[in-house]
């Protein structure tokens, strides 16, 4: 009992730090920062994908949000701008009149959400379930989330996969490869 | 002597432990967390990491922006492939559907064909994910004039 | 109604980050920080999945064991035992073949129990909802690629208008379709 009540503490304070890394973004101009707190954000966010049991996802966002994307944005940064001008004062207003009133629709939301840690949940019950019932019998490999995204999902993943091709497709279109040093000497004039 | 030697050095030690430990996460995905997703990602890190600290032009010359183009589309294909060699497959005396791996192995007591048919799957995804972070690399980094050495 | 709101508390600060990120993306003209708020609510939508498949007392979803062998462990287990206690006594060391051969049987009983109590446990052992772990997982990698592109686009922007903040852009834009320079 005493290990379940640790894990507790131990999500309070992942959301704590979640709560106040957002809230600095937010107030923060200088773009160096905001990218690397953003990076610090996907690592607190993989640490509670840990405690919430999804491995997998942990994994991947820890390489995929705290890696890539902070080289990536830091990439863009270096292209774009140091600094962010910060919000008019009317932008901040609509701003916060729309978070606010779509922030309480969704809290009046809430009650109609599953129970959290339920195991009986709706969302729990059917497929999720019958994947854990049916991988021992028919594929036969102890990772169930390997056994759902490449087996009983593939088309799936094979759609994920095409979608990324065509990013990168998207990305080389718009910028290049830059194979020769002539563009690079041509963007620092 | 080059300003950055420690860099260097422990980027030099630690390259090759990290592709180690990417395939490492590609072939036990079946049993540990992990995958072609993650372990595609964990690779190009590596050589990201290699174009941070010895230069753009020397991790073009390792990993060559052709191969990336190729590798991206290869893994498609190959992932491709494997759902129209399934297609072709016939299991048990008839035609099974898009990506149905049992067609790939005869074997039935042990799911051999779904195995296999998940290797290569995650095969073909991890070559796409390196292919396509190595891409989107390399056209942002083309882009970015050469960091002065004060910046450090 | 508190109760009912504890039970889910989850949502709460998955709402509150949501609404941070949905702030910056209205509230913000530079368009790298745009993407930034873009990708704050991204991973409070994954954070929303994740904790929706969350099973108290539950496990991450990878099999205890693979297929329902739990009954070859249980034999081989007692095997290993068995021969292990046999080859002590091969090798003559007559004073602690007895001996070995005790704890070779001890080892083997508690081996074999171990083994039993394992098959039990994997019988009503729980799992946490493996589908959410795929949707997000795949959804990360998607969402990264898109953030990709958008950030091409940015650099193109910058590239062709020599700014990223859109109130700039905007007047830029206006300025060129009316002919005036503002």
């Amino acid at each position: 009992m005493s290990g379940a009540d640790l894990t507790q503490f131990l999500d309070y304070t992942l959301i704590a730090m979640l709560l106040a890394v957002g809230f600095a973004i937010v107030r923060l101009r200088n773009l160096f920062a905001v990218v690397m707190l953003t990076g610090v954000y996907s690592l607190l966010s993989a640490a509670w994908f840990v405690s919430l049991d999804a491995v997998d996802v942990a994994f991947t966002e820890a390489a995929v949000g705290a890696g890539i994307s902070t080289v990536l944005m830091l990439g863009a940064m270096l292209l774009t701008a140091r600094e962010a001008e910060a919000p008019g004062r009317g932008r901040h207003l609509a701003a916060m009149l729309v978070v606010t009133v779509a922030g309480m629709a969704l809290f009046f939301a809430i009650p109609d959400m599953p129970v959290y840690g339920a195991a009986d949940s709706p969302a729990n019950s059917y497929v999720g379930a019958s994947y854990l019932e049916r991988t021992p019998n028919e594929i036969e490999i102890p990772n169930v989330v390997t056994a759902v995204l490449a087996s009983y999902r593939g088309y799936d993943t094979f759609g994920e996969v095409v979608v990324i091709f065509t990013a990168a497709l998207g990305v080389i279109l718009l910028l290049g490869f830059n194979t020769g040093g002539a563009r690079r000497r041509e963007d620092e004039e | 002597m080059s300003p950055h030697i420690i860099l260097r050095v422990v980027s030099k030690l630690l390259i090759p432990m990290i592709v180690i430990f990417g395939f490492y996460v590609q072939f036990h995905g079946d049993f540990g967390p992990g995958g072609g997703f993650q372990a595609g990602v964990i690779i190009a890190v590596a050589v990201i990491l290699y174009a941070l600290i010895f230069g753009i032009d020397e991790a073009k010359k390792a990993v060559p922006p052709k191969l990336v183009q190729w590798g991206s589309a290869a893994g498609v294909l190959l992932y491709a492939a494997v759902g129209l060699a399934t297609l072709v497959m016939p299991f048990a005396g008839e035609a099974v559907n898009f990506l149905d791996y049992d067609a790939l192995h005869p074997d039935q007591s042990h799911h051999a064909g779904q195995h296999y048919g998940i290797l290569l799957v995650e095969l073909g995804v991890l070559i796409t994910v390196t292919s396509v972070m190595l891409a989107i690399f390399y056209a942002f980094a083309g882009r970015v004039p050469d960091i002065p050495d004060e910046e450090w | 109604m508190l109760e009912t709101i504890l039970e889910r508390f989850n949502y709460i600060p998955i709402i509150i980050l949501m609404m941070t990120g949905l702030y910056v993306v209205i509230a913000t003209g530079n368009l790298i920080k745009r993407l930034v708020g873009l990708s704050l609510f991204q991973t409070s939508v994954f954070l929303l999945y994740i904790t929706i498949g969350k099973v108290f007392g539950g496990q991450p979803p990878i099999l205890e064991s693979a297929h329902h062998g739990e009954d070859d462990g249980y034999g081989s287990a007692g095997g290993y035992g068995a021969e292990a206690a046999t080859g002590y006594a091969g090798a003559g060391e007559a004073e602690h073949a007895e001996e070995a051969a005790h704890n070779g049987y001890e080892a083997a009983a508690s081996h074999g129990e171990g083994y039993g109590d394992s098959a039990h446990h994997a019988a009503e052992v729980l799992y946490s909802n493996p589908l959410p772990h795929v949707l997000i997982l795949t959804a990360i990698v998607v969402g990264v690629a898109t953030l990709a592109v958008g950030l091409a686009l940015v650099v193109r922007i910058r590239e062709a208008y020599g700014t990223i903040e859109d109130d700039a852009l905007n007047a830029a834009d206006y300025s060129r379709e009316t002919g005036s320079s503002e």
